[in-house]
């Protein structure tokens, strides 16, 4: 029953894009950036939306976000307690995380 | 999330797979394409801080794996805040969270009922009642349960006149029923158990909120603190805070000092040390050393020692194959058994199965662990730590964390007292909705 056809590369190309898309991922792969910044749900919410008095974090961008948490661990913009905790990252995790909320 | 966002950190591995495979422009059409099998079918079991958060996370990972939570309540009342409402700061409800969020909204199968049996070989567990549920992974969260033999004269029935109120649920409400009923002038004596045990500041937190409910409500009565260690956490925080806000009234007697309490007479409400004096209590709260819970036993997915080793990485069981074990039960390096931490563990777990069911790179784990304790409703005190994983297994990164300062301003006390609302409120979001 089953023949191939020969198929131009852009139709291959589009077709690829449109499975992608209508069929749930099949292999889904766990970034590092999602690593990151799912452990900081625990105070600022899912995807960075908190329903409470801590700050929400989603959606702000990457830039402005990777600039305060720098900021926290010099020292140079005071907290309570995010300043204990950024000082577990590097500059490299630092933005992915950044980045990571700035898509949410 | 949305779809876009999700792109850029989920990335579609299958996709680079299906290109390249296309890549000879030759292409399948008609009834052969088969369809991937669906990602896998993965039983939680346990809904507290570890399970609820690892089935919402999974879920969000990879929504092709199936997720069963398999949980013995209707509603899972947390530890966290239940000294506030032993005081009279919160209402049971609002410290009581159900779970149907996680099936409208994340198309996790919620199931109420209790596992009997694991069979880690035949990968299949059975309920209560006697269904069978077949699993590709499975995740155990049962957090703890208590060793009854450890202090003579207290055991199961006992504790619901001598309340251990370490479990959310009935226990805290007696306990909060007895405190209510006691007379001006009385003794509240809490127990605190050795190391290791569910959530290490929480005795003194309930130390401190009862002096507070005291001071306003019945200020000639005292809480004692009869302790089986010799120095516990967020120590200095703690005392700093009581000389400032209930002078006299909380003393710590530490284990070396006869605080090590080895009998209790039920009757009399009279505590025994191994050496040193008998302490009779008006209101006595004793919470007894602790081991993994009931289910981590019978699956045998315990050490000597009643707790559950595993590989620090992903949270799989040392001893059985594709069961992993999260939470309190766990053995964790150097994170304390808190809610955070199960949080922190549950989504690092879920990471572990999502990528070993669909064949791809798990990210090296990092885990987070906020806690936070009140001295007083407007006095937060906490303690922080960012770890990862090492030869050692997990370790605190060098640098991070810490405690709050000593000596700081009431602001910054009252701004914490906030945040610890906040976090709860978020954490709660994060498990349930």
């Amino acid at each position: 029953m089953c023949r191939s056809y020969r198929i131009p590369g852009l139709v291959v190309a589009a077709m690829a894009i449109l499975i992608s898309q209508s069929f749930p991922l099949q292999a889904a792969e766990v970034t590092r950036g999602a690593m990151l910044g799912t452990s900081c749900a625990g105070c600022h919410g899912t995807d960075g939306r908190s329903p409470g008095s801590i700050p929400s974090i989603s959606g702000k961008s990457a830039e402005f976000l990777e600039q305060i948490l720098k900021g926290f661990r010099s020292g140079e913009i005071p907290s309570t307690v995010m300043g204990r905790h950024i000082k577990g990252y590097t500059d490299e995790e630092i933005r992915l995380i950044a980045e990571y909320f700035a898509s949410m | 999330m949305s779809k876009l966002s999700r792109r850029g950190f989920i990335r579609l591995a299958g996709t680079a797979g299906a290109l390249s495979a296309m890549g000879a422009l030759a292409w399948p059409l008609g009834g052969c394409q088969k369809k991937a099998k669906a990602g896998g079918r993965v039983i939680v079991v346990g809904g507290g801080f570890g399970g609820a958060t690892c089935a919402k996370y999974i879920r969000k990972f990879d929504p092709a794996v199936e997720v069963t939570l398999i949980e013995r309540d209707a509603r899972f009342v947390t530890c966290p805040f239940s000294n506030l409402f032993l005081v009279g700061g919160r209402s049971f409800e609002s410290i009581s969270h159900g779970y149907d969020k996680l099936g409208d909204n994340y198309g996790i199968n919620v199931i109420r009922g209790a596992v009997t049996d694991i069979d880690a070989a035949a990968k299949k567990l059975t309920l209560k009642g006697s269904k069978t549920m077949q699993y590709d992974r499975l995740v155990v969260s049962p957090g703890i349960d208590f060793r009854w033999d450890a202090i003579e004269g207290y055991d199961e029935a006992a504790c619901e006149t001598v309340p251990h109120a370490w479990k959310g649920g009935p226990q805290t409400r007696t306990l909060r029923k007895q405190l209510e009923a006691m007379q001006d002038g009385g003794v509240v004596i809490i127990v605190p158990p050795g190391n290791p045990f569910r959530c290490p500041p929480g005795p003194y937190e309930r130390a401190s909120l009862i002096a507070h409910y005291l001071t306003q409500n019945k200020p000639k009565s005292k809480v004692l603190i009869l302790d089986a260690k010799d120095k516990f956490s967020k120590q200095g925080l703690f005392m700093q805070g009581w000389e400032k806000r209930y002078p006299g009234m909380i003393e710590w007697v530490k284990a070396s000092a006869g605080g090590k309490i080895d009998r209790i007479d039920m009757a009399k409400r009279t505590l025994y040390a191994e050496f040193g004096e008998a302490h009779t209590g008006d209101v006595v709260n004793l919470i007894p050393p602790q081991k993994a819970g009931e289910l981590a036993h019978k699956a045998g997915l315990v050490n000597a020692d009643g707790w559950c080793p595993v590989n620090q990485r992903t949270f799989e069981s040392s001893v059985h194959k594709d069961v992993y074990v999260i939470g309190d039960a766990s053995i964790a390096g150097q994170m304390p058994k808190s809610g955070y931490a199960a949080n922190s563990q549950g989504k690092v777990c879920a990471a572990a199965i999502v990528s070993s069911l669909s064949g791809t790179a798990m990210p090296d784990p990092s885990y987070v662990n906020t806690c936070y304790s009140l001295v007083a409703p407007d006095y937060g005190i906490s303690v922080a730590a960012v770890y990862n994983v090492t030869e050692e297994g997990i370790r605190k990164v060098k640098g991070s964390g810490g405690l709050s300062p000593m000596d700081a301003s009431d602001e910054f006390r009252k701004k914490e007292a906030d945040y610890a609302s906040g976090w709860y409120a978020s954490i709660t979001a994060d498990m349930f909705s």
